[in-house]
């Protein structure tokens, strides 16, 4: 390729990337932008890219006077939990599925990809009426366990790559010297597959973040909602109050945008099933 | 050290038959050589003494106990993989010290295990390294460490070598073979590179398609090869094979072409069987046209610097002879063959098995 | 050979048979809790769902919960509003879809080969798939709004709108809004599984193909769209049966509304689940559209088993 070519073909591939950056990012821009605009400035200054003064008075207010810091609390309790239990028992199920092959393995893998294409929203009622005599509506520990069987399937498939990607050699030559298979399993193959751990309990964290309708359904006082709740009864109370609204945002995108910055690099190795060489 | 003792093994994934009954003792401190090419259920054979693949029939007994029910770790074996499979988080004295540390074996007697076998292997400088840090050689070394380490009954080697190339192929055959002198340790050697199982090999079991075909020292092999299959896979360049039919007045073989080789004895066969016969490269005495013997066209020279392998036509087949000196023959050339009778094997065509 | 078994034959076998049960049992010790867990919060819901679809169960009445047959079926045949969610599912999951599709898939062609501040930009360009999506809906109706937002003025000052207006109040236009939202959300999720599949294709294929003389473009399509093919066609089915039940954006931005217009058949379960309490006649709807979607999904299958077979 001759030289103006490939530099031309150079500015349009980091002119393209570009444009995607500013897609993605745009909206969260935006959302910051609004949260710092003072009220008085809100509606004058609606279209410009800054506001000229900015203040941080909306985030004060959400972090003072509002029920937000429990929400964001109750958030972090349920997604952590969500996402550690998930991730113990998505390692052992994705490492069976991967070591293993025994009769019932069909049915295992067809029964995860079912639960992941029927509408959630058709278990709403059922789970509700299972739940309420349990006393488990309404409750945190009800959430827990409804959005770790949420997840589990996804996160066995995800475990289960990375699996795919250690030699059987490893556990075989730890069983040779001597270790039983679980031991082998925890001491030998789980350490290399911490990209895998990381992923999942990133991907698992970001699911349980923004699960709504659940959420939505289950809970019904403020003293146990996730900010998802929360931030659309905030909503809808202050339907105005823009300002305010985007910084409670701004402060739940927070944690989950972390997470995810850090294991989004895992997701694309797990789904590549990295190999692991000695 | 121990005997293993192997009777009556089949092995069959579902329906599929790969082991059809291996008969094999191996006796204390001897090195056993599996050798086949791929599929032929050497491999097979070898996970099965490990404990790492069931035993369909038949048994199998280490020291005399019998060990089908057993797991791996309690055999009291030690394995060399293919890959190495060295514990990449681990170091090198960590990787040669797990299986102890797994025994809950003191810190000292530890110290001093790993300390006799990396000097043993050459690895002292390299006990704090990571697998990535080191090189083919070396993984393969720490791989033998680790086994060393376990003073186990019997070694098992899943083709080590395979991975390496070439030239530190060579190298590491004579450091197994030194290794074996010095510890005297039974060992099983699973390899598809027939020099590997001629230099290494106490004795050495040809296997094919699921059947032993031959088991015997590398030298009886090489001389005495029991069927086509061991006659052809044993030696390199390998054994020149043409077809032929018996002619009990004689006794001689008629091959293509008229020309009629001269046996010593009868054969115990019938007049007019089909025939292979065989023949070494080496044992092909090779002179100028005209000076008695079958003449041949030279199609083909190769130069090995030790010597030449002449590609020859004396009639329907083309033949290898390996001389050992520097020839001035050029392709397109008339030499003369002889085919002596002392050298040749003879096989029946239609079973493959040797013929007295 | 003796009519009694040998002690020591009766221990081996003992010895054995336990081994085999063990080693049989190991995979299923390692998944159980995952598997007990599935059957008893989604698999028994499902068979209880499917039950209310034929009872008549609202939450409001505790006399409720007696069997009713196809009512709610025969009430579904008629429901206007029914079939109108039924178009707009095809409109939401299609569109949203190709556009998912079609942006991933450019994205990780951009991203496929290295260069300087990839891994940045990479990261940054995911992120929209860690807002929670809900958020991400919330956000969009921020922007379409033209009280706080940019959109609906930079539209107009481009000529698209005649004024500026919330798309999302436009009955004519108001699906575009979430399928905006969706795109934006699930752009990644496409981008991130075709750049996986992308860099599993072996690199000397494209070498070969540059020196056996073919450009930039046909090396694309006589080798990586037949690489990618399978992993295309499983993530577009996967997809699309998960947007069509994706209610969480609808409801965030529109309710359903203007008038109905964005209302999708999962968001219509939500709504009569939720606001409504009428359970049975949602699970009725949540029935339907489960059989509608194991029907595409084995049409797909079909589908492709037919080209496999051609190929």
């Amino acid at each position: 390729m001759t030289r103006p070519k490939r530099i031309a073909g150079t500015i349009a591939h980091r002119g393209a990337i570009l444009l995607y950056i500013i897609f993605a990012l745009f909206p969260l821009y935006w959302l910051l932008k609004v949260s710092v605009t003072p009220n008085d400035l809100l509606y004058s200054e609606g279209v410009l890219l800054w506001p000229s003064r900015a203040s941080i008075e909306h985030y004060l207010f959400v972090l003072e006077h509002s029920d937000f810091p429990r929400f964001f609390r109750n958030s972090v309790i349920v997604s952590g939990a969500t996402a550690f239990i998930v991730t113990i028992l998505a390692s052992c199920a994705g490492y069976a599925l991967s070591r293993f092959a025994f009769r019932g393995k069909y049915w295992i893998v067809a029964l995860m990809l079912l639960t992941q294409m029927f509408p959630l929203v058709m278990l709403v009622a059922p789970i509700f009426k299972m739940l309420s005599p349990l006393g488990l509506t309404n409750s945190l520990t009800g959430l827990v366990i409804v959005y770790v069987a949420f997840n589990v399937p996804f996160a066995t498939f995800l475990m289960q790559s990375f699996f795919d990607g250690i030699p059987k050699d490893l556990e075989e030559a730890a069983m040779i010297d001597g270790a039983t298979r679980f031991r082998a399993f925890s001491q030998i193959i789980l350490p290399l597959t911490l990209p895998g751990i990381a992923a999942t309990l990133g991907f698992v964290f970001t699911a349980a973040w923004s699960e709504l309708l659940f959420a939505l359904m289950l809970i019904s006082s403020a003293g146990v909602s996730t900010f998802p709740v929360g931030l659309l009864s905030f909503v809808s109370k202050f339907s105005v109050d823009f300002g305010q609204m985007m910084a409670a945002g701004v402060l739940a995108l927070i944690p989950a945008c972390l997470f995810f910055l850090f294991i989004q690099r895992y997701l694309v190795q797990g789904l590549t099933a990295g190999a692991v060489k000695g | 050290m121990a005997s293993i003792d192997i009777a009556g093994i089949r092995k069959a994934y579902g329906p599929v038959p790969v082991l059809h009954g291996i008969d094999l003792s191996i006796h204390d401190g001897e090195f056993v050589v599996l050798v086949g090419p791929s599929g032929c259920g050497k491999t097979t054979l070898l996970r099965m003494i490990a404990g790492l693949e069931d035993i369909s029939t038949g048994e199998i007994r280490i020291d005399g106990r019998r060990v089908n029910d057993l797991e791996p770790k309690d055999r009291d074996i030690a394995m060399v993989f293919q890959s190495y499979a060295l514990y990449p988080h681990m170091t090198v004295a960590e990787n040669m010290s797990y299986s102890l540390r797994l025994r809950r074996t003191a810190r000292e007697r530890i110290a001093s295990a790993i300390s006799g076998a990396a000097s043993k292997l050459g690895l002292d400088a390299l006990m704090a390294r990571r697998p990535r840090a080191l090189s083919g050689g070396q993984r393969q070394r720490v791989a033998m460490g680790r086994a060393i380490v376990r003073a186990p009954k019997a070694f098992l080697f899943d083709e080590p070598l395979s991975n390496l190339d070439a030239r530190l192929r060579e190298q590491m055959r004579g450091e197994i073979k030194k290794l074996h002198q010095s510890l005297g340790a039974t060992s099983i050697y699973v390899t598809h590179d027939q020099i590997e199982a001629m230099t290494l090999a106490d004795r050495i079991v040809a296997m094919n398609s699921g059947v032993v075909q031959q088991v015997g020292s590398p030298l009886d092999l090489y001389d005495r090869p029991a069927n086509l299959f061991v006659a052809g896979f044993i030696g390199s360049p390998a054994m020149n094979m043409f077809d032929g039919t018996y002619r009990a007045g004689g006794p001689a073989i008629e091959v293509e072409g008229g020309y009629r080789i001269p046996l010593r004895r009868a054969l115990q066969a019938a007049d007019g069987t089909g025939i292979t016969i065989g023949i070494r490269p080496e044992h092909i005495p090779v002179g100028a046209a005209g000076e008695g013997g079958i003449p041949a066209k030279v199609e083909l020279v190769e130069p090995t610097g030790l010597g030449t392998i002449l590609h020859v036509r004396p009639f329907g087949a083309t033949l290898k002879a390996f001389t050992l000196s520097r020839d001035a023959t050029a392709v397109g050339d008339t030499v003369a063959i002889r085919l002596p009778a002392e050298w040749l094997h003879l096989f029946d065509a239609q079973s493959g098995q040797r013929l007295s | 050979m003796t009519a009694v078994a040998h002690p020591a034959q009766l221990q081996r076998d003992q010895r054995r048979l336990l081994r085999r049960v063990a080693l049989a049992s190991e995979p299923w010790l390692y998944s159980s809790p995952a598997l007990i867990l599935i059957i008893a919060v989604m698999l028994v819901p499902l068979a209880l769902g499917i039950s209310y679809a034929f009872r008549d169960v609202r939450l409001l009445n505790p006399f409720s919960g007696g069997f009713v047959g196809l009512q709610h079926f025969e009430a579904l045949a008629g429901d206007r509003n029914f079939t109108r969610a039924l178009k707009n599912t095809l409109w939401w999951a299609g569109a949203s879809v190709f556009f998912q599709f079609a942006l991933g898939l450019i994205l990780a062609l951009l991203l496929d080969r290295p260069f300087r501040g990839r891994a940045i930009a990479q990261a940054l360009v995911f992120l929209p798939w860690a807002v929670p999506s809900f958020l991400s809906g919330l956000n969009w109706a921020w922007l379409f709004n033209p009280v706080v937002g940019p959109l609906p003025h930079w539209l107009f000052a481009l000529g698209l709108f005649d004024a500026p207006n919330n798309i999302l109040s436009d009955p004519q236009n108001a699906m575009w809004g979430p399928i905006i939202a969706n795109v934006w959300w699930g752009v990644p999720f496409f981008a991130i599984t075709l750049l996986a599949a992308l860099q599993a294709i072996p690199r000397d294929l494209y070498e070969a193909a540059s020196i056996d003389g073919a450009n930039a473009f046909q090396r694309f399509w006589s080798i990586t769209l037949p690489f990618l093919a399978p992993t295309i066609a499983i993530t577009i089915l996967l997809r699309t049966v998960w947007i069509s039940n994706f209610a969480d954006l609808i409801i965030v931005m529109t309710n359903g509304g203007p008038a109905d217009r964005t209302q999708i058949v999962a968001s219509y379960i939500f709504t009569q689940a939720f606001r409504r309490l009428d359970f049975g006649y949602a699970s009725a709807i949540a029935l339907v559209l489960l059989l509608l979607l194991m029907a595409y999904s084995l049409l797909i299958v079909l589908l492709r088993q037919t080209m496999l077979r051609k190929a």
